[in-house]
């Protein structure tokens, strides 16, 4: 390790690692831009459900070298060609999340906002939405840590990243150089993470005021049911 | 379709086919790295996933683990192997397995973690021994979530050795590095397209893997 090399080259280091972030991020968000409504076209209609399980699953299981190079007759050398791939693989992992988080909501919850008067949308807005934050979230959380990794192979190509230390520490035989890109790509994945729990708990605040959560057998549909016929 | 034509005037000009640098070559190397770097990663990640599963410990060690993964940037684990030792076999080997068991052991631990306990108390109920009971019920009622890690492995191990080749393996990450470093992207988009052929053919192999391992009663339960 050559630690003087740090300081020398700080002002490299912070914009690598900036540009790499903004790969990361841009590709998880847009995912997630995508993944909401696709995921809730995916409840409303059962039979989109599968197709679209396959097709995002096939499209994780390509490397990222592969499709990058696929684009870029289309979108050059530019970000896109690689925020586009990552989009792509960060699908697989949101869809089923939003999905599995939207059939989380327990069927009083929604029967409780229909009696409110709540209409379809407003429900999925104001009620069922919020409720599947946690899921969504914790899929969001897998798909930046992939993509912030990922984006750093996005140098193969010549797409600016952290990836630019590996592939310049080899060609200059520098191991301090090496390591300063993998610490930064995992540095930086951890804090995407962490600020990412930070978020959940701010979006869901009823999570802290009464923990443990209930167990879910009381709020299953068919106790749910049950109770209905009983009253009625 | 540009890429459909570079990658397709490249795969049947004939050249490629034969030689030191054919694509028959290439595939097989490819599949050779991965499949060697899958099987090792199986043979160590199965047994202690399945044991952790099975005793309950070490389970902080899992979870830390599976996190940490996907963070892990493969290029710039192959290329620090490189700069300490070298080029040799274990050069790729090593990062090859060691990107590959976090998802099988989470899965395989997972898996058997999950197996409804009535189940095992019936099998205990039926007089089988606690190894009898992890070999007859707690794993084949786990092998779908075994398989789900060893797909998710082969994913990583086949996409890993892709990017090898800018550490001089061969395989066919090669077409795509010589190509992009030699400005041919008739190559690069037929090693592309090699690449992504031989991708999803893994993953269609697992799907009849799947229908091999899983017990019948259990793809009947899957489907509900």
């Amino acid at each position: 390790m050559v630690w003087s090399w740090i300081p020398q080259n700080i002002g490299q280091i912070l914009q690598l690692t900036l540009e790499n972030a903004y790969l990361g991020v841009a590709s998880a968000l847009i995912g997630l831009g995508i993944s909401v409504p696709l995921g809730i076209a995916c409840v409303r209609w059962k039979l989109l459900y599968p197709p679209s399980l396959s097709i995002t699953s096939a499209i994780y299981a390509i490397p990222s070298l592969a499709l990058f190079v696929v684009l870029i007759p289309y979108t050059g050398l530019s970000d896109a060609t690689v925020i586009i791939p990552l989009t792509l693989f960060s699908l697989c992992v949101l869809v089923p999340n939003v999905v599995d988080g939207l059939r989380s909501v327990p069927e009083p919850v929604r029967q409780a906002a229909t009696a409110m008067g709540f209409g379809p949308l407003r429900r999925l807005a104001r009620v069922e939405l919020p409720v599947a934050i946690p899921v969504i979230i914790a899929g969001l959380r897998v798909a930046t840590v992939s993509s912030i990794s990922l984006a750093s192979l996005g140098q193969l190509i010549g797409v600016s990243s952290l990836g630019y230390f590996f592939i310049d520490g080899l060609q200059r035989d520098f191991a301090t150089e090496i390591f300063v890109g993998i610490a930064m790509v995992i540095v930086l994945a951890l804090v995407a993470d962490v600020a990412l729990i930070v978020v959940r708990r701010l979006l869901t605040p009823w999570q802290r005021r009464h923990l443990p959560p209930a167990p879910p057998s009381v709020l299953t549909p068919a106790s749910a049911s049950r109770e209905m016929a009983e009253v009625s | 379709m540009t890429f459909l034509r570079f990658a397709w005037a490249w795969l049947t000009s004939g050249q490629q086919w034969h030689g030191s640098d054919s694509i028959p070559l290439r595939v097989a190397q490819h599949l050779g790295y991965s499949g060697l770097s899958l099987l090792i990663a199986a043979l160590i990640a199965l047994p202690l996933g399945v044991a952790i599963g099975h005793s309950g410990r070490g389970a902080f060690l899992i979870v830390s683990l599976a996190n940490i993964w996907r963070a892990i940037p493969t290029l710039g684990l192959l290329i620090m192997m490189v700069v300490y030792l070298g080029f040799s076999p274990l050069t790729w080997l090593i990062p090859l397995v060691a990107l590959a068991i976090p998802p099988i052991l989470v899965n395989a631990y997972e898996g058997v973690l999950g197996v409804d306990p009535d189940l095992t108390d019936a099998g205990r109920g039926m007089g089988m021994t606690g190894w009898q009971v992890l070999r007859r019920v707690e794993i084949p009622v786990a092998m779908p979530l075994i398989i789900l890690g060893l797909r998710t492995g082969a994913i990583f191990v086949v996409a890993t050795a892709t990017i090898a080749a800018e550490i001089g393996t061969g395989g066919l990450g090669r077409f795509i590095i010589d190509g992009l470093a030699s400005n041919q992207y008739d190559q690069v988009a037929g090693g592309a397209a090699l690449v992504v052929a031989l991708a999803l053919l893994v993953q269609f192999a697992f799907v009849g893997v799947r229908r091999l391992a899983v017990p019948a009663g259990l793809r009947q339960a899957g489907r509900s």
